[in-house]
């Protein structure tokens, strides 16, 4: 069950009686202004107190919102969108969808996980965990964009790359490491969006770029917090506690270095205004690819390379043989 | 095989804080004496199961003699401030007594069949030979130090994958190890992997599998998800041998798989031909030019 559908009942319940109100008030004689005031004032103070300080755990929830905006609805709002298929060697693979578009006039390349909206979509897309040969489409559509010298944007919203027989069979290890490296030298602007949730390596296979955006409530993580409890705690019900230590918050990984820019969202999420949040960030992508393309291929490969290289951490020590 | 001189400098090996005099084969239950078990690279003698071996223990293995290592006092902090059942430096602590390395990963310069090379070792006693920010850091440097000095590099895989414990500045040397391999490979200089038991997650999805050639050795696991996250996503019987050397051949996925005792000589046969005379005046690679 998703805590922040559970939290926002009593927000949602407020807000339909406001409209309700609001209905009866045009159609009434009787004027229920003051009412609809001093409710909407309400609704603003319990919107406070139920969004102003998520926990790490809860904004793992949001993230993972069943209304949160997904990477299609995002693709909508390009102009011009060809969904382009199949990796030419297996299969189509509905997780990560490909294709091109014009993003406020500027051809682009699009890559994206694709999370489904209900079960049967869920089932059909595995819930956004890609196989190699989605992986692989996209390094067809990474090869293709340095050849035709288009830029990439991607949508990162991933539990992480698909752990099953078949993936393990077609070398999903190779897949991720091909992209990985394909991408750290792909001699065209990189825009990676990171817009619900970002897991794993599974994330990074579309993930490497001059420009990483994150929404203010997607989370990006080495690995669920719910992974990360049963491994390191041996005890799968550690996953809260887990979420706090990882630092999977966007004010967590802008502090790193790791994400270059946070694109706000309204209060309570980005279910709560989709069109808005969904405007800001092709708004922020458009922003960044005006300065990305300013830069020759070198530049833009020498400072992704810079980028990369710095993040990290590590003190010195000497070994005490004594000791040993 | 008598003690290199390095690792004579090195001081004594760590002891096993059980002293025990043997071990029992996970594979045929034969009783082995851990020296006859070491004098024989650790593999059994009854049936040629692959023990882990320690990274010291291959570079032994590997370099002709001398072993230059570099950046052999990094070591990692604790940059998320983590702690789980244990702290994470009493965790890294441990693992430094345990395995008596500093980090995961030991990296260096010698010759292989008198060929010079850049040599990196994971260790799994430490931290499951897990990557963050100095597996990582060690692993560029010797990436870009092998391409500084026109070497080949030669990576020796043991890893659970990204450490956790250091989060996304873990799984960010993913990407930061990937831009050094891509670099490397314009100079067009070779880079071979060596996947030993067990490879998976964060390091067989970078430089693991980013190597022109990729050698499996007998009977390692090696996969991307490790056993248990399939087992309980998909709730499928595995089938027999799923993600060994030999199941990865058979699918496809590496180049081959080599006997401990033949892997300094498959190694080194890959080494001379990749680096043997190039074709008429065909020049390394270039960085395409804009």
């Amino acid at each position: 069950m998703n805590v922040i559908v559970e939290l926002e009942k009593p927000l949602l319940e407020l807000e339909a009686k406001i409209e309700g109100l609001k209905k009866l008030n045009e159609t009434q004689r009787v004027d229920f202004s003051a009412e609809i005031r001093a409710l909407n004032e309400k609704a603003l103070s319990l919107e406070e107190e139920i969004f102003g300080n998520l926990t790490p755990w809860q904004r793992v929830h949001l993230a993972r919102h069943p209304k949160r905006p997904l990477a299609m609805d995002y693709i909508a709002r390009l102009d011009g969108f060809v969904e382009l298929h199949g990796d030419r060697g297996y299969r189509d693979d509905p997780a990560l969808v490909a294709g091109f578009a014009y993003l406020a006039g500027t051809p682009v390349f699009v890559l994206a996980q694709q999370k489904g909206r209900d079960t049967k979509e869920n089932l059909y897309r595995s819930f956004g965990m890609a196989h190699p040969e989605g992986y692989r489409k996209a390094a067809r559509i990474m090869r293709l964009a340095e050849k035709f010298a288009k830029p990439l944007i991607s949508f990162i919203d991933t539990p992480g790359a698909y752990p099953g027989i078949g993936a393990e069979e077609r070398g999903q290890s190779e897949a991720i490491a091909t992209n990985i490296k394909l991408m750290t030298g792909l001699r065209v602007p990189i825009v990676v969006n990171i817009i619900g949730e970002g897991g794993s390596g599974g994330a990074l296979a579309i993930g490497v770029g001059d420009r990483v955006l994150m929404l203010q409530h997607a989370i990006y993580s080495v690995a669920s917090p719910e992974a990360a409890s049963s491994i390191l705690w041996r005890d799968s019900s550690k996953a809260e506690e887990a979420a706090q230590r990882l630092r999977l918050t966007s004010e967590d990984l802008f502090e790193f270095g790791i994400v270059d820019e946070v694109v706000p969202e309204p209060m309570g999420g980005a279910h709560r205004d989709p069109g808005k949040v969904i405007d800001a960030v092709l708004a922020a992508d458009k922003r960044a690819l005006e300065t990305l393309m300013r830069l020759a291929p070198d530049e833009l490969v020498d400072q992704r390379y810079e980028k990369y290289r710095k993040i990290g951490a590590h003190e010195e020590m000497v070994l005490d043989r004594a000791a040993r | 095989m008598p003690t290199p001189n390095w690792l004579r400098r090195r001081g004594a090996k760590p002891q096993a804080a059980d002293d025990k005099l043997w071990e029992i084969c996970p594979s045929c239950g034969e009783r082995i004496f851990i020296k006859d078990l070491d004098a024989r690279l650790r593999v059994c003698p009854k049936c040629g199961h692959h023990f882990r071996l320690p990274a010291l223990d291959r570079i032994a293995l590997l370099a002709d003699g001398d072993f230059d290592e570099i950046a052999e006092n990094l070591t990692t902090g604790d940059p998320l401030g983590w702690s789980d059942r244990i702290p994470y430096r009493e965790k890294t602590q441990n693992d430094r007594t345990k395995s008596g390395l500093l980090e995961a990963i030991i990296v260096g310069f010698c010759t292989i069949e008198r060929m010079p090379a850049g040599l990196g070792v994971m260790e799994f006693n430490f931290r499951g030979g897990t990557m963050g920010g100095v597996v990582g850091e060690k692993v560029t440097l010797l990436v870009e130090e092998c391409a500084r000095r026109r070497v080949p590099c030669v990576l020796v895989t043991a890893s659970g994958g990204a450490r956790m414990e250091e989060g996304m500045i873990g799984l960010m040397q993913l990407a930061k190890t990937s831009a050094a391999v891509e670099r490397f490979g314009e100079l067009g200089l070779p880079l071979v992997s060596i996947l030993t038991d067990p490879t998976t997650g964060g390091v067989s999805a970078s430089y693991g599998f980013q190597a022109d050639i990729v050698i499996a050795e007998s009977g390692a696991a090696i996969g991307f998800a490790g056993r248990r996250v399939i087992d309980q996503t998909i709730r499928q019987k595995l089938p027999e041998g799923f993600q060994t050397a030999e199941f990865l051949l058979e699918h496809g996925q590496v180049d081959m798989v080599v006997r401990r005792a033949d892997m300094k000589a498959a190694l080194a046969n890959v080494l001379r031909f990749l680096t043997s005379a190039r074709y008429g005046a065909a020049e390394a690679r270039r960085p395409k030019s804009a």
